[in-house]
């Protein structure tokens, strides 16, 4: 195996290019990258010229795009959406990081398998179950009807709530880990040490605890309005025509309208936005955090 | 000091966690799971509409599910695309690992985040550019297309756990073999392989999921000759009341489980191995 050339000093560096350590090494890389130049690299590019060609070079779909209001109110609404589903998430997701640092083992590892099992259960069934829940004659509605402490049922599905807890559903996994994982690498005492030197509880969370679990706070809510910003699979089952973001629109365009140049144009837009907030958590947190703290 | 904050002091415990904070927690956990949990006795209802609680029970749903043709056959198309590709990327995952891993040339940083780049774009914006690239090839409606389109989306996932692998195996096991006589072929398949297997299995069984469970590129690939499990839950939750929804998440919920135990043995043997080598 090729891989294995460089424990051996074998060969001498100075053959040629195919016997060099470092070219063969290079070589095992290489289908990886010819398969995502053809399958990555293409397929984007691809609708990035449909957007911009038709046939000769124009502007027209970007245009469209800044001048019809419609379309400027689905951006403010995925951008609403994104920031109120990260926000939740977090309400819900840091108390748990908080109680996981120092819970015992036997609790630690229960919430660590409701979380992970969360996490790997299929979107689709994830979505499903809240329309169980959710839907007029759902569970939260039965429930309230057999106590008697509502007459009709109340609408909590395809509108604003429903998208919101479906959302915050699949996000709260992402911000977790990340937040435990910082906390696990704060050194309990310097609390012990606020203490010692007078403060509160609550003075020892907020100018301590808190402060120093913030770069955890900041992956994970950044890596989840990512997600968020492209989110399909929830707004479409659990939203109303109200909540539709720009990923919806995108699906309607191509689907219901076949205007693909367009639908072009607005995943190019999508697309951008991502890579902005994207090279903002790069800049600061690093991108070695995606996938898990690894340095290479 | 005072007297009162130094005796406080003395008793504070960092692992004390008060009881609004195990509500709140607690809650926190219940709304993860209780949902996605209800699903199993919602499975048991025999009737014709999905009713809470089921007034009769039984498995009928799951035995009209495992006899009905429609569903049958996209299993089998599900099982069939992330099979493919889970070995597709799980074997370019491999070769780029040892390669990005062991490897010592210009550009590995770059190479490595590109690699890794599928994984934020939005789907949609995938599925879209999959859309216009394979219509142009004919391969819409094809589990190839399926796959093709997979492929760079699992990529990364396969790479991570073994590329993690990797980086803890200890190379002088190979030394010794190569010492003893083996040849590079023989000192992979006997010494180096056996070892990063449960990584390489991780790898492929995180791609597995992934392209079992993705729905979004489906929805605009599929069309109606290669329809998948995901897809064709989309539509049924989309457009109509199907009383076999809850027993196919059942099983869907445990799939998950069986992989969460699976993933969860295998990482078990990385340290040990590791520890042990």
């Amino acid at each position: 195996m090729e891989a294995a050339e460089n424990i051996m000093p074998v060969e001498s560096a100075s053959g040629s290019l195919w016997h060099r350590p470092a070219f063969k090494q290079f070589i095992l890389v290489v289908p990886a990258l010819l398969a995502l130049f053809l399958l990555f690299v293409y397929p984007i590019s691809s609708i990035l010229i449909k957007s911009l060609f038709s046939p000769e070079f124009t502007l027209k779909h970007y245009l469209y795009f800044l001048k019809t209001p419609l379309y400027s109110r689905v951006l403010w609404i995925t951008f609403q959406i994104s920031v109120l589903s990260t926000l939740s998430a977090l309400v819900v997701g840091y108390p748990i990081a908080y109680v996981l640092r120092r819970a015992r083992p036997g609790v630690r590892n229960f919430f660590l398998l409701a979380i992970t099992l969360s996490f790997m259960i299929s979107l689709l069934v994830r979505n499903y179950s809240w329309i169980i829940v959710l839907q007029r004659s759902g569970v939260v509605n039965s429930v309230l009807t057999y106590l008697g402490l509502i007459d009709s049922p109340f609408k909590l599905l395809h509108n604003k709530l429903g998208v919101m807890v479906g959302m915050t559903h699949i996000f709260v996994p992402y911000i977790v880990f990340p937040i435990y994982s910082v906390m696990m690498g704060i050194d309990l005492n310097l609390e012990k040490a606020a203490q010692n030197l007078g403060a509160s509880r609550w003075q020892t969370f907020w100018r301590i605890s808190f402060p120093l679990s913030l770069p955890g706070i900041g992956a994970g809510a950044l890596l989840v309005f990512i997600m968020a910003l492209g989110f399909f699979i929830t707004p479409a089952l659990l939203g109303g025509r109200k909540e539709q973001m720009i990923s919806n629109l995108i699906q309607i365009q191509v689907v219901d309208l076949l205007n693909w140049p367009f639908a072009s144009a607005l995943s190019v837009i999508l697309l951008l936005a991502t890579l902005v907030v994207f090279a903002i958590y790069n800049r600061y947190l690093g991108v070695e955090r995606l996938w898990g703290g690894v340095k290479t | 000091m005072s007297q009162r904050s130094r005796k406080r002091a003395s008793r504070y415990d960092p692992l004390h966690i008060g009881w609004p904070l195990w509500i709140v927690s607690g809650s926190a956990i219940f709304f993860l799971i209780a949902p996605v949990l209800l699903l199993i006795p919602m499975s048991l209802g025999s009737a014709e509409i999905i009713e809470f609680p089921p007034s009769k029970i039984g498995l009928d749903q799951y035995r009209k599910f495992f006899n009905h043709p429609a569903w049958q056959s996209a299993v089998l198309n599900s099982l069939q695309v992330s099979v493919m590709t889970a070995g597709f990327s799980t074997l370019l995952g491999l070769l780029a690992s040892l390669g990005l891993v062991w490897g010592r040339f210009k550009g590995k940083g770059l190479i490595n985040a590109f690699i890794i780049s599928p994984m934020i774009v939005p789907l949609i914006v995938m599925a879209l550019a999959f859309y216009i690239s394979l219509a142009k090839f004919g391969l819409l409606g094809t589990k190839l297309g399926l796959v093709l389109a997979y492929t760079p989306l699992t990529l990364p996932f396969s790479v991570l756990p073994i590329s993690a692998t990797l980086r803890g195996f200890d190379r002088s096991l190979e030394n010794a073999a190569r010492i003893l006589g083996a040849s590079r072929l023989q000192t992979f398949m006997k010494v180096t392989f056996p070892i990063i297997r449960p990584g390489v299995l991780t790898g492929a069984i995180f791609a597995f999921m992934i392209a079992f469970d993705e729905v979004v590129i489906a929805l605009f690939i599929c069309g109606s000759t290669a329809v998948t499990l995901p897809k064709k839950m989309w539509d049924v939750i989309r457009y109509e009341i199907e009383p076999m929804l809850p027993a196919i998440s059942t099983l869907l919920l445990l799939l998950a489980a069986f992989i969460l135990v699976l993933v969860g043995l295998l990482q078990q043997r990385i340290t040990r191995r590791m520890t042990a080598g």
